[in-house]
């Protein structure tokens, strides 16, 4: 299938980006690494909307040391995460989760920001951000604002962006001394979008875990930490099967993503601990 | 003079060595020539409007707004075509009973599977087609659907094709001895369920063709990518009226074929017609999207087998139920009957038994069509047999290599007949396990094995013997009234330049023909392969051949080419002799120049001697023959086909928490017969176990209820991956068939037939001490963990 464009603009800086999406009147699409829309677009899946190129838009790319938090550019290229030595020290369960997405051609293109705002659900760095309680920072016509990462995710490929606002960075708090962070995945060969996936982030105030590729936003599975807490990994990993409600497609079923959460859970605690096989 | 295979020293010995790919380097820099590389004037595009619906009858079309779009020349509807296309029907007569209804170029009244093509609009370029074609407005009435195989024939299910009668397209038996006694005398009898999934050949390049229809001189160019292009030539002739002679293919690069481009498609010949109705040339090019849904799907096969063993566990027989659907049409001119056909011939195909019984039974249903992919039937027979060898080993404590060894043919049996009546002219799978067992350490592998299990880890390993069907005579569709030549053709001359050509009548789809051709003629006449140059790929210039299929290339083609060089070498000899006064008995050509056959000494360079022949010819005696070109065919007759024979072995590692398998390693031993290109005939048998890894662990495509394909792209058809692929080992014994001076079997197939077997064996190794078993491909993570009891419905 050929892809059919509405047009295509670059921005030259932020500002000019947002004015051309207000101008578009909701018929714009942000291009950043283009490894999700070209792919929709090539599918005639996304057709007639104009193109608002921000890949040239250097402000919104690279990791900066905010004291207490780290703030990754939109723009970041997944390779980048990966390489990146702030990430690396402060927040490695980033840097780890590029090791499973997709292959190198993808890595060098996509960029954290596309991955946010697509929101989907299958993808690592959502469900990452999540259990990493990140903070969002988007610009609009009416200027920035920040979004607690718990409000960002809307449902299926849902998030708080409007039309016309850009994601610019997105800031992390720095892993405490001794913070652990894991993430766990089945995958059908390497590269491919997880059957099931899961990330535990173990701080000081308690554990965090999300799950990816198993319902249609990433949540946080707030009764299997609660569990985490206690000490009780067997109801952690009762409480986890009990409360995500994952799909059926031709890769799984929902019973298989089910089980394999109490074991990708298992495995992150095993990991943890220093139990890991 | 014969050739001395077996002296690596004797002049020009090229057939048996790696020597470089001539067209390699040109691929690799990206100056290949495909069918959509090629631009021509006036071209045009088309794009199909395609059912989205397993099964509905077409009402209206509304074309209209299709037309206004800018860029769009014309829209046309099945009943435009069939104005100048006759319908095909694809059955053949010695597979007795088949019938398929007629099928048009694009569905007239009733479209019988999502992506049958309706509608086909052609504009300035592929994007506006398709802009035009999301426009046409087709009023649909759905109809209601077949899609579940076991139940295609009951009574209630509704019949696809009325004018048929019933869902059955295809049924044989075949049967030998007396199956229900070996059964009731037997030691052991274990059965069990197997299914192949459905799945399709995933060329690189997708299905592309260019026709080109100049009505001045009534002739019709075809630039096609296939595997057959004089099948292909009689194909248009014949259903868009035109005269065999006025239809020309011509087959450049080509991207991957597997057996997905040796097939009639509807939508390549709706371009043809489509040409022939604008006076334009006309490209179609498959996307991805079309190729999952209207590329050829194969093994789609739900199978009840059992063994019979005595207790010593020797085989008595097999009795195998296959069951197959093949979409809505069987396939044209190959027909879809020859997958099941192949599956109950190939049972139990390595070893030595009396009583057999297998029967297919071949159903229509609302799908994409299946037809011939790779190694056609037997990963099935080879799944069939192997897994049930290996659980009847299990079940009598026999290790799995050692059962096989108990019932192999022996390796000097031959010529014999199997139960299934296939005939084998010289095997040699006691060699190859031999072999096998040495490469891959065998008992250093089960201690191994063993070692692992006591740290909770479960490896397991697989073998699989097989035979392979190769080099195929008209037995296989000739015999059946299809125009496929089972005879292959070449042509060698020599020009001025003492430089050599080759035309050949098979094709090249990227495996390495022409370098097997190459080397093949090199030898033949006694010059270097760089200097032969191979032309294949052109009805108009070519010998008339088959093309590539059936494991053909090496076995016929070369067979053909070595005759015909070795017929130029004569002919350049005899013109030597003459010239130097010599006896031609003591001439030889070697490195391209005539020396004197006992000493080796240069007498005359091959450009010398075409120099004169080509432009002195005056200095010459008037009656010497000058031809300085040869042309041989070559077909086979004392054997309807080839067998080639191997084994292979998997080692596996089951993950029992999550269902993942990981490939450890893998190895093939393989006999087809002489080697020509070691590497060539390793990456073939690489590639071919790639393919079979596939369908053991990936490769599935899945359609619904309704009939609606769920996983048409390649991230949700999973292809094997090279961080997947395990190690493979290869190893050769060479069996060189006696029908021909070459004596090579094809080796395209071996890999693929095998492989999915071993690794269920292995797999099934691994899950033993658990007392668990799979059996229906591909071994998804959720299939083991099902079958370990982890997961339950
Ligand atoms: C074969 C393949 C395999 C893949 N496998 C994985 C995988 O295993 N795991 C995984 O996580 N991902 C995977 N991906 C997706 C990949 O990571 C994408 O790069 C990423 O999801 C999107 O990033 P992008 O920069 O390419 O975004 P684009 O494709 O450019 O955009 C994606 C969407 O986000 C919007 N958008 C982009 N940037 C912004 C912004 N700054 N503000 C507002 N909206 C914006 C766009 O308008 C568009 O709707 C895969 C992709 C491919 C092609």
């Amino acid at each position: 299938m050929k892809a059919s464009v509405g047009g295509y603009a670059r921005a030259t800086d932020l500002q000019h980006a947002i004015t051309l999406l207000e101008a578009a009147d909701g018929m714009a699409r942000v291009l950043a690494g283009g490894q999700s829309l070209v792919a929709a677009m090539n599918m005639r899946l996304s057709t007639g909307d104009l193109l608002v190129d921000i890949s040239r838009l250097s402000e919104l790319r690279g990791v900066t040391d905010e004291g207490d938090t780290i703030r990754i550019g939109a723009l970041t290229r997944h390779v980048d995460v990966e390489g990146n030595a702030l990430v690396r020290d402060h927040a490695p369960l980033l840097a780890d989760a590029v090791k499973v997405i997709a292959h190198a051609a993808i890595r060098n293109r996509g960029t954290i920001g596309g991955a946010l705002a697509l929101a989907d659900p299958a993808a690592e760095f959502p469900a990452c951000v999540l259990a990493l309680g990140a903070t969002l920072h988007v610009m609009g016509s009416d200027g920035e604002r920040t979004i607690a990462v718990e409000d960002f995710f809307q449902g299926l490929f849902e998030t708080e962006l409007e039309p016309e606002e850009i994601l610019t960075a997105i800031s992390i708090p720095k892993a405490e001394m001794g913070e652990r962070q894991v993430l766990q995945e089945v995958t059908r060969r390497s590269g491919d979008y997880a059957l099931a996936g899961l990330c535990l982030v173990k701080r000081q105030g308690g554990h965090r875990v999300t799950m990816l590729s198993v319902g249609e936003q990433p949540e946080l599975a707030t009764d299997a930490m609660a569990k985490l807490d206690d000490g009780d990994i067997e109801g952690a990993i009762v409480s986890l099967r009990a409360e995500i409600d994952p799909p059926s497609d031709t890769k799984a079923s929902a019973k298989y993503r089910r089980h394999i959460a109490g074991v990708l859970l298992r495995r992150a605690v095993d990991q943890v601990t220093g139990d890991a096989r | 003079m014969t050739l001395q295979f077996g002296n690596p020293d004797r002049p020009n010995s090229y057939i048996g060595k790696t020597v470089p790919r001539p067209n390699a380097a040109r691929l690799v820099e990206g100056r290949g020539k495909y069918v959509d590389d090629i631009v021509l004037p006036r071209m045009v595009h088309v794009a199909f409007v395609r059912s989205p619906f397993a099964h509905a009858n077409i009402n209206s079309i509304e074309t209209a707004d299709a037309l206004s779009v800018k860029g769009v020349l014309r829209v046309l509807t099945g009943a435009d075509l069939a104005e100048v296309c006759t319908p095909w029907v694809a059955v053949l007569a010695h597979l007795k009973g088949l019938k398929s209804p007629p099928e048009h170029p694009m569905a007239v009244d009733r479209a019988c599977w999502v992506g049958e093509p309706v509608v086909a609009v052609v504009a300035t370029s592929r994007a506006a087609a398709e802009d035009g074609a999301e426009l046409v407005d087709v009023d649909y009435e759905q109809l209601p659907v077949v899609t579940d195989m076991m139940t295609a024939l009951d009574k209630d299910t509704p019949v696809l094709h009325p004018e048929m009668g019933d869902n059955l397209a295809f049924q044989r038996i075949n049967e030998e001895g007396d199956i229900e006694a070996a059964f009731a005398g037997a030691h052991r009898v274990v059965s069990a369920q197997f299914s192949t999934a459905r799945h399709t050949g995933i060329t690189l390049e997708p299905r592309s063709i260019l026709v080109d229809w100049n009505p001045a001189e009534a002739q019709m160019t075809a630039y096609h990518a296939t595997q057959a292009p004089h099948m292909m030539q009689t194909v248009l002739a014949k259903h868009l009226n035109l005269a065999e002679s006025r239809v020309r293919v011509i087959c450049g690069d080509v991207g991957g074929s597997y057996g997905i481009k040796v097939h009639v498609y509807p939508d390549e010949v709706a371009t043809a017609a489509i040409a022939k109705i604008m006076g334009r040339p006309v490209k179609f090019i498959a996307d991805r999207l079309e190729s999952f849904t209207t590329d050829i799907h194969a093994r789609d096969h739900k199978i009840e087998a059992k063994i019979a063993v005595d207790k010593d566990g020797k085989i008595l027989g097999f009795d195998v139920d296959d069951w197959t659907a093949i979409g809505a049409y069987s396939v044209y001119p190959r027909t879809s009957a020859i997958e099941g056909n192949q599956v109950i011939n190939l049972c139990g195909g390595p070893y030595d038994f009396a009583d057999y019984r297998a029967k297919t039974t071949v159903v229509f249903q609302n799908k994409t069509p299946t037809c011939q992919y790779r190694a056609v039937g037997h990963p099935i027979a080879v799944a069939i047999t192997e897994g049930l060898v290996d659980m009847a080993a299990a079940e009598l404590g026999l290790d799995p290599i050692e059962i096989r060894r108990r019932n192999m043919y022996a390796d000097d049996a031959y010529p014999v007949t199997s139960p299934a009546k296939m005939r084998f002219e010289g095997l040699s799978h006691h060699q190859s396990m031999d072999k096998l067992v040495e490469l891959m350490d065998y008992d250093a592998l089960r201690a191994d094995q063993a070692e692992a299990r006591k740290k909770g880890i479960y490896r397991g390993i697989g073998i699989a013997a097989f035979i392979e069907l190769t080099n195929p005579s008209p037995f296989m569709y000739g015999i059946g009234g299809a125009r496929i030549s089972a005879q292959d053709g070449c042509t060698v001359r020599m020009d001025p330049d003492g430089s050599i050509v080759a035309l050949s009548g098979v094709t090249e789809q990227g495996q390495g023909t022409e370098a097997m051709l190459s080397q093949i003629v090199a030898e033949g006449v006694g010059v270097r392969p760089n200097n032969v140059r191979v032309i294949t790929g052109d009805t108009q210039v070519t010998p008339y051949g088959g093309g590539t299929w059936a494991s053909r290339g090496a076995g016929i083609g070369g067979e053909a080419a070595l005759r015909a060089g070795r017929a130029l070498r004569e002919s350049i000899l005899e013109v030597a002799a003459t010239m130097l006064q010599a006896d031609q008995n003591n001439l030889d050509i070697r490195d391209g120049e005539v020396v004197d056959s006992d000493t080796g000494a240069a007498r005359m360079p091959l450009e010398e001697l075409g120099r004169i022949v080509y432009f002195r010819g005056d200095t010459l005696p008037e009656d010497l023959p000058r031809e300085l070109v040869q042309t041989r065919h070559y077909i086979t007759s004392e054997y309807p086909f080839a067998f080639t024979n191997g084994v292979q072995a998997s080692y596996v590692e089951v993950d029992t928490d999550t269902g993942e398998v990981t490939l450890l390693k893998h190895w093939c031993v393989e006999d087809c017969g002489r080697i020509i290109n070691p590497q060539l005939v390793d990456e073939q048998i690489r590639g071919g176990i790639v393919q079979g890894l596939g369908g053991a662990l990936f490769e599935e495509i899945h359609y619904d209820e309704e009939g609606q394909l769920l996983n048409g792209s390649m991230a949700d058809y999973l292809v094997p991956m090279a961080a997947e692929m395990p190690d493979m080992v290869i190893g050769h014994v060479e069996t060189p068939t006696k029908e021909s001076e070459l004596g090579a079997k094809g080796a395209g197939e071996a890999g693929t037939a095998g492989a999915p077997a071993a690794v269920m064996n292995a797999i099934n190794d691994a899950l033993r001490p658990k007392g668990a078993q799979v059996s229906a491909m591909p071994f998804t993570p959720e299939r083991i963990l099902r079958a370990l009891g982890e997961i339950e419905d």
